[in-house]
């Protein structure tokens, strides 16, 4: 449990460092979400799936935490969605951001099926360019076989 | 900054200086003569050919740091080949006084030389750099080929090293050479969670490195037109990997007009008129084409695998692209038309990153089995597959402009496992580390410069 926390933690961190470059738009119309709720998300709900191998279809542990996710979504049709697709580091450059685009797909497409507005979510692969944790085993590359939810974030166009 | 000016001022002199260059033969012989000691490249070089290879000559207003590294920088290319190995200046029993001088061969058939390289260099009245050499068959007491003058800017004696490592190469192989060209890749700093990449480009040998200009966003894969002096990469600016251009004389980025979904892995076409590129849409990576006269797209697959990783034939008929559609990554050719495509790879293991030979012969890629990496080459057809390296990480080859020699990058593994480019022949042999100052990825080799 310790661990899982201290894996939440890390992947804040990192998207804190990953959003630098970007344009981004915290807001939508007038209502807000706050620190407090986002951090609610990301540690209690958990914004993060995993995949098996080259895989790209949603675990049972995947759809559980999807779950949850929409749950935590339902009042909250002024947030926009963006799904990061990732790899493991045991791939080339390319096939990887391909990789990265299927997983995120497929979580976009769950949402779909379950109700979510298509103009609510984005995409974006990262295939294995931002790897969660960096050791050069099975424990490290199946926690970056990943895909992140993030809310209250959208890419500017 | 200053550094980056200064920079600039030299590409942008290079490309005027080098219509003023003049390319003086001059000999006894009228007719190029056919090289006496002309090695095969082919069947692999039991013994490196031994050549002598003094401090360039100073004539009129040169000073002995230019005569010097002169000598140096070719040395080095030649060195580097593993096809010859330069005899330490120490052990020479001669030191060419001018240029015109009788050879006394002698001198030099006793240090075991099998060719003989002396070179001048002057600096004319008008400030231009004179630099001439002439190339001897040391057991034949004759000139191979006829010498070569060059008429330059002072700043461009690099590639006057280069030209002349060229043409020494040419003569002495048969071959093409690649000494004047350049390589474009991704600098990497930072740890393995954050990294920072940035484009960079330097020459062949390392030497002039500087970073490109561009948004700190992530950039993957810079690619360099066949043609142009200009580079096509990936970058995240927007926050979704898309391609751009960027011209190398003023790094002005440009993009491909409305671009939907996701896009990445572009390469141009030999004759530097259209790209082929992975786009996504909706989760499905295809194949596409771009006019860049018209930027009009044209899908070249349509299939639920993933298909990245395209890369022209040199005659711009065909592209190899790799593919999941049968289960694991292999590789696949299709017309640049479209249609079906052929599948060509049916080893163990996945196959990924095909890169076409500029030659055309060799189709070099990324194999991963049973945990490693490898990089390897196949005919076109997909026979004589031949495994070059293997490692934790070996990706991304990238050819070199005579098809002899491909570089890679190799990343170590664990916690501060990084990545550094790599040289090796098509033969499996020579290879070497390519020195930068970060940590280097996704090269990419220019065509010869003009």
């Amino acid at each position: 449990m310790q661990k899982i926390i201290f894996g939440v933690l890390v992947s804040m961190l990192l998207f804190s460092c990953e959003n630098n470059g970007f344009k981004t738009n915290d807001q939508i119309g007038s209502e807000q979400i706050s620190q407090t709720d986002l951090d609610y998300f990301k540690n209690l709900v958990g914004d993060t799936i995993l995949f098996t191998v080259d895989k790209s279809d949603l675990r049972p542990d995947a759809l559980e935490v999807l779950n949850s996710q929409l749950q935590w979504l339902e009042d909250k049709k002024f947030l926009p969605i963006t799904i990061q697709g990732h790899a493991d580091e045991q791939g080339t450059r390319e096939y990887n951001l391909a990789l990265g685009a299927r997983r995120a797909n497929a979580v976009k497409n769950y949402f779909l099926a379950k109700g979510i507005e298509p103009g609510r979510i984005n995409i974006v692969t990262y295939g294995k360019e931002r790897p969660l944790r960096v050791c050069s085993n099975e424990e490290c590359w199946s926690k970056n076989r990943r895909a992140v939810t993030v809310v209250g974030k959208q890419l500017s166009e | 900054m200053d550094k980056n000016i200064k920079f600039k001022f030299t590409l942008y002199t290079l490309a005027c200086v080098f219509t003023l260059v003049f390319f003086t033969n001059f000999g006894m012989s009228q007719e190029e003569q056919a090289p006496k000691i002309k090695m095969t490249v082919n069947k692999g070089v039991i013994k490196p050919m031994s050549i002598a290879l003094p401090a360039f000559i100073k004539e009129e207003g040169a000073n002995t740091i230019i005569s010097r590294e002169l000598s140096k920088v070719i040395s080095n290319n030649l060195n580097g080949t593993g096809l010859f190995k330069t005899i330490a200046q120490t052990a020479y029993l001669d030191t060419p006084i001018s240029f015109n001088t009788p050879v006394q061969f002698d001198n030099w058939s006793i240090i075991n030389a099998d060719v003989l390289v002396i070179g001048a260099v002057g600096i004319n009245l008008d400030g231009r750099l004179e630099v001439k050499f002439r190339l001897w068959d040391v057991s034949q007491q004759k000139e191979i080929g006829k010498g070569k003058k060059y008429l330059t800017k002072q700043e461009s004696w690099r590639r006057i090293s280069h030209k002349i490592s060229d043409t020494i190469y040419e003569r002495l192989t048969g071959e093409s050479p690649y000494f004047d060209s350049r390589v474009v890749f991704v600098s990497e700093t930072g740890p393995k969670n954050n990294r920072l990449k940035r484009l960079a480009i330097m020459d062949q040998d390392g030497a002039n490195f500087r970073f490109l200009k561009h948004p700190p966003s992530l950039v993957i894969a810079p690619r360099f037109s066949p043609t142009d002096n200009e580079i096509i990469f990936t970058g995240y600016e927007t926050g979704k990997p898309n391609v751009y251009l960027m011209n190398l004389d003023n790094d002005k980025i440009s993009s491909l007009g409305n671009l939907t979904g996701m896009s990445f892995a572009p390469r141009f076409s030999m004759d530097g008129k259209k790209i082929v590129l992975s786009i996504t849409e909706g989760g499905n990576t295809d194949i596409f084409s771009i006019n860049l006269g018209t930027l009009e797209r044209r899908r070249l697959t349509s299939n639920i695998g993933i298909d990245t990783a395209p890369s022209f034939s040199p005659d711009g008929k065909n592209i190899v692209f790799e593919s999941d559609r049968g289960g694991g990554q292999q590789l696949y050719i299709i017309s640049s038309e479209g249609g079906d495509a052929k599948r060509i790879s049916f080893g163990e293991g996945k196959y990924a990153t095909p890169v076409w030979s500029p030659r055309g012969d060799l189709i070099a890629f990324t194999k991963i089995n049973k945990g490693k990496f490898h990089i390897g080459v196949m005919r076109v057809d997909g026979s004589k597959e031949r495994l070059l390296t293997t490692s934790f990480l070996d990706e991304g080859p990238a050819w070199s402009p005579n098809g002899r020699v491909i570089m890679f990058f190799r990343e170590t593994p664990g916690k501060a496992g990084a990545p550094s480019i790599y040289s090796i022949d098509i033969s499996g042999r020579n290879m070497k580390k390519i020195k930068t100052a970060s940590f280097a990825s996704d090269p990419n080799w220019s065509p010869l410069l003009n």
